[in-house]
């Protein structure tokens, strides 16, 4: 279609908006001014302010993860370019489509170190799937659509696109680009299914492993499981792919994987991974993983297949396809020493029973319904949701997986919420990453977001790195002691008119899990807990996954602990 | 269990077809910078298709590096094509330029041995000659040894260059048939990377 009187700037939006694009998170500036302006023109995209570059582009990662589409976020040049920088690193490791648009400098002015200058091309080229600086306005409809398709396409990713202020403002007389067709996804070769369904079927002790790149195969991998009788572990970004509640499942691997999952894929003979890249939280030494194991390796990404383990049976291409026809043809494999040991490992998990972070975490995603998301930030919450929280369904667990971004997980919580606002968004937060993007209460309160449930766990540290002082630095609790500095996150709260509960033991928490839920409003709960409590079964870094330290060891106290409990009673009035 | 097929350290001779656009020598060297790749030489040229620059590095590493190096660079939205000369038959060259110090006894040598080595001067001067070497590495190799002890007082290398055997074997007939500049963008933009062949793993894509 052709539009008359445009600028860059109108068919940035004319673009955006025709692709389908509803809702873009944001913060605007000088060198973005022209789009801002333009945006009054276009009442069908929504625009979402946030109170922090990072805050609006993990909201948007929030929404691609919830939904599997593309999420959208804008920014100023300079530092509001370089305060998207983590999420889109957070995105390139998580393949999460992501578009980020970004103002700069006019184009006569580039290379000067012009005020809010910053080369954000060159800045993010490692940690985006493609990147482009808008030359000449009549680029700019195509440029924006070819970003969406690279980030859509194949395995997806982050694409930033830089646009300077004058091709914003300059009259644009061309076509708006429409959608490009979603390119095929590659089909399996037959040759790769047939042998990897031979080794399937001489296998004696099988597992399967799903990770993100399986979530939209959920249903696929859930029949090939069902049909062949195997049993699946899902990856700490491959939660959801398959139904937590069916006796085939086995839990997350890994450094915090549980007892059942690790223990199966150190002894199994045949492993099919499907939608993942074997990172190493995930092998531990990997020397060590799966050492009796050919190792069947489905991934659309060629690069993947080979890189961090030896691959017996490579399949490239569509999890989806190759799922589907894996299971062409199953029979039941009749393996009753197996399935006895599975179930010995499983008959190993402890749920926590006495009052703790594990005990809090459990309260809460023991509420979760089906639909409900869950997101979690960065830390031990994270590890406990990860291993406590049960899924039905995909897409309902997001996290920052690859990067580890401590003050994800609330902004995420709320794209998400804003992407369906039908449900309900629980965000599990520590005490530490929620303050790394708390301004974002804003967000809640100048939309009335009210599906976003904010529940924080604090335990007046940074939890995980005491966890690895305690265990690998003789209890030397460096810089870690948040406790005497905290705010009081209910005021925090109420300052922003969101409703606050709080609990301080396991009596008072379900009532204040009840109250916290039934809010009208999105509300936060803070659960004070103990300080010292671990996240195990633990795989020390370097270890190997058999290696794996199943239960917290007892503790003794120490001069560490001494001096920060000393520390707390300081502060008591 | 993870040892790959040939875990022997050598030189590989690769070529990239590559977008001819704003950045895109960075992004490829920064990816092998970033994931740890050693590029051993690097050359960079226009192609017979304006819009298409073709690089020829020399990657060291074992079978299994290669390999990754070269998925990786594949994923690359300005890469349209890899090719890994080490599969083909293929010519390769190199140009350097020589100087030598010469002196009124050694001149008439220095000029006996260039001209062996079929080596043009390129420069003459009171104390020096310059001369220019085209060949393979060997040959390069073996003139700038001969020339040694005369005293070399700079050389250049330009890194190799290399193309397959035969008729444009190596190049997707789409793309090599595509008309002037229009006609070439779109016709890029749907080639598919070629298929991966043997190497770390089993030939299964």
């Amino acid at each position: 279609m052709t539009q008359t009187d445009l600028t860059g700037a109108k068919a940035l939006w004319a673009t955006l908006a025709g692709h389908g694009i509803t809702t873009v998170f944001g913060y605007p500036g000088g060198a973005i001014m022209p789009v801002y302006d333009a945006l009054t023109f276009y009442p069908e995209v929504r625009h979402v302010l946030a109170r922090h570059e990072q805050g609006a582009i993990h909201a948007a990662e929030g929404w691609a993860k919830a939904t599997g589409e593309i999420g959208v976020c804008l920014a100023t040049s300079g530092p509001g370019a370089t305060n998207l920088v983590t999420g889109l690193a957070d995105a390139m490791l998580d393949s999460v489509p992501l578009l980020a648009i970004t103002g700069n400098v006019a184009r006569h002015l580039m290379g000067t170190d012009a005020f809010q200058e910053a080369d954000i091309t060159g800045i993010t080229l490692p940690v985006t799937k493609h990147n482009y600086v808008v030359r000449e306005v009549e680029e700019l409809p195509r440029v924006i659509a070819e970003a969406i398709r690279i980030a859509r396409s194949g395995r997806p990713g982050p694409v930033l696109v830089d646009i300077p202020k004058d091709i914003q403002l300059a009259a644009y007389h061309g076509e708006i680009a429409v959608p490009h067709a979603r390119p095929e996804i590659p089909t399996p070769r037959p040759e790769a299914i047939e042998r990897a369904r031979e080794l399937l079927q001489t296998a004696k002790k099988p597992v399967i492993m799903a990770g993100g790149g399986s979530l939209d195969a959920a249903a696929e991998i859930t029949a090939l499981a069902r049909a062949w009788d195997i049993p699946v572990i899902t990856t700490l970004m491959g939660l959801g792919a398959f139904p937590s509640s069916d006796p085939l499942w086995l839990g997350m691997p890994g450094m915090h994987g549980s007892v059942a999952a690790n223990r199966a894929i150190s002894e199994a003979d045949v492993l099919l991974g499907i939608g993942l890249r074997f990172d190493d939280r995930v092998t531990g030494r990997v020397s060590g993983f799966a050492p009796n194991a050919a190792i069947i390796h489905v991934d659309l990404d060629a690069a993947e297949i080979g890189k961090i383990v030896r691959t017996h049976v490579p399949v490239r291409g569509d999890a989806r396809a190759a799922a589907a026809l894996l299971a062409e043809g199953a029979r039941k494999l009749d393996l009753p020493e197996w399935r006895a040991q599975i179930n010995e490992w499983k008959s190993r998990t402890v749920e926590p029973d006495h009052w703790g972070a594990g005990y809090a975490v459990k309260a809460v995603v023991d509420r979760l319904r089906p639909d409900d998301i869950l997101s979690s930030d960065v830390g031990q919450h994270q590890m406990l949701a990860a291993q406590l929280a049960r899924f039905e369904r995909p897409r309902r667990w997001i996290n920052s997986g690859g990067l580890g971004t401590m003050g994800f997980g609330f902004p995420a919580a709320i794209g998400a919420g804003m992407a369906e606002p039908g449900v309900t968004s629980i965000v599990i937060a520590g005490d530490g990453g929620f303050q790394m993007t708390a301004q974002e209460l804003a967000t809640l309160k100048k939309y009335d977001v009210r599906n976003v449930k904010i529940c924080i766990i604090n335990n007046s540290y940074l939890g995980m790195v005491r966890q690895w002082q305690e265990l690998f630095h003789e209890k030397r609790y460096s810089e870690v002691y948040l406790g005497d500095s905290n705010p009081d996150f209910l005021k925090l709260a109420d300052a922003y008119d969101v409703p606050g509960y709080r609990a301080d033991c396991a009596e008072e928490l379900p009532e204040a899990i009840d109250a916290w839920l039934a809010d009208p409003k999105s509300a936060l709960l803070e659960i004070v807990v103990p300080n010292e409590h671990g996240v195990f079964p633990m795989v020390p870094a370097g270890a190997a996954l058999s290696e794996m330290i199943e239960t917290e060891p007892p503790r003794a106290p120490t001069p560490g602990i001494e001096r920060n409990a000393a520390a707390e009673e300081a502060k008591q009035p | 269990m993870t040892a790959p097929l040939d875990s022997e350290q050598r030189d590989h001779l690769v070529s990239a077809l590559v977008r001819d656009e704003p950045r895109v020598l960075t992004r490829i060297t920064s990816l092998f910078g970033r994931r740890g790749y050693n590029i051993r030489s690097l050359s960079v040229g226009s192609t017979e298709h304006p819009g298409l620059s073709r690089m020829t590095f020399v990657v060291t590493g074992d079978r299994g590096v290669v390999e990754q190096a070269m998925r990786q660079l594949e994923k690359l939205h300005d890469v349209v094509k890899i090719i890994d000369h080490s599969l083909e038959k293929f010519v390769d060259r190199e140009l350097v330029l020589v100087k030598v110090a010469i002196t009124p006894e050694s001149r008439v040598e220095v000029r006996q041995i260039a001209e062996d080595f079929r080596a043009r001067i390129v420069d003459v001067g009171r104390h020096a000659l310059t001369f220019e070497v085209t060949g393979d590495e060997g040959k390069i190799t073996a003139f700038i040894e001969q020339m040694r002890s005369f005293g070399i007082l700079e050389t250049m290398r330009t890194g190799r260059v290399a193309l397959t055997r035969g008729s444009n074997a190596d190049i997707p007939s789409h793309v090599y048939h595509a008309g002037e500049t229009e006609a070439l963008r779109p016709a890029v933009d749907g080639v598919e990377p070629r298929e991966t062949r043997a190497g770390g793993v089993p030939n299964l894509f």
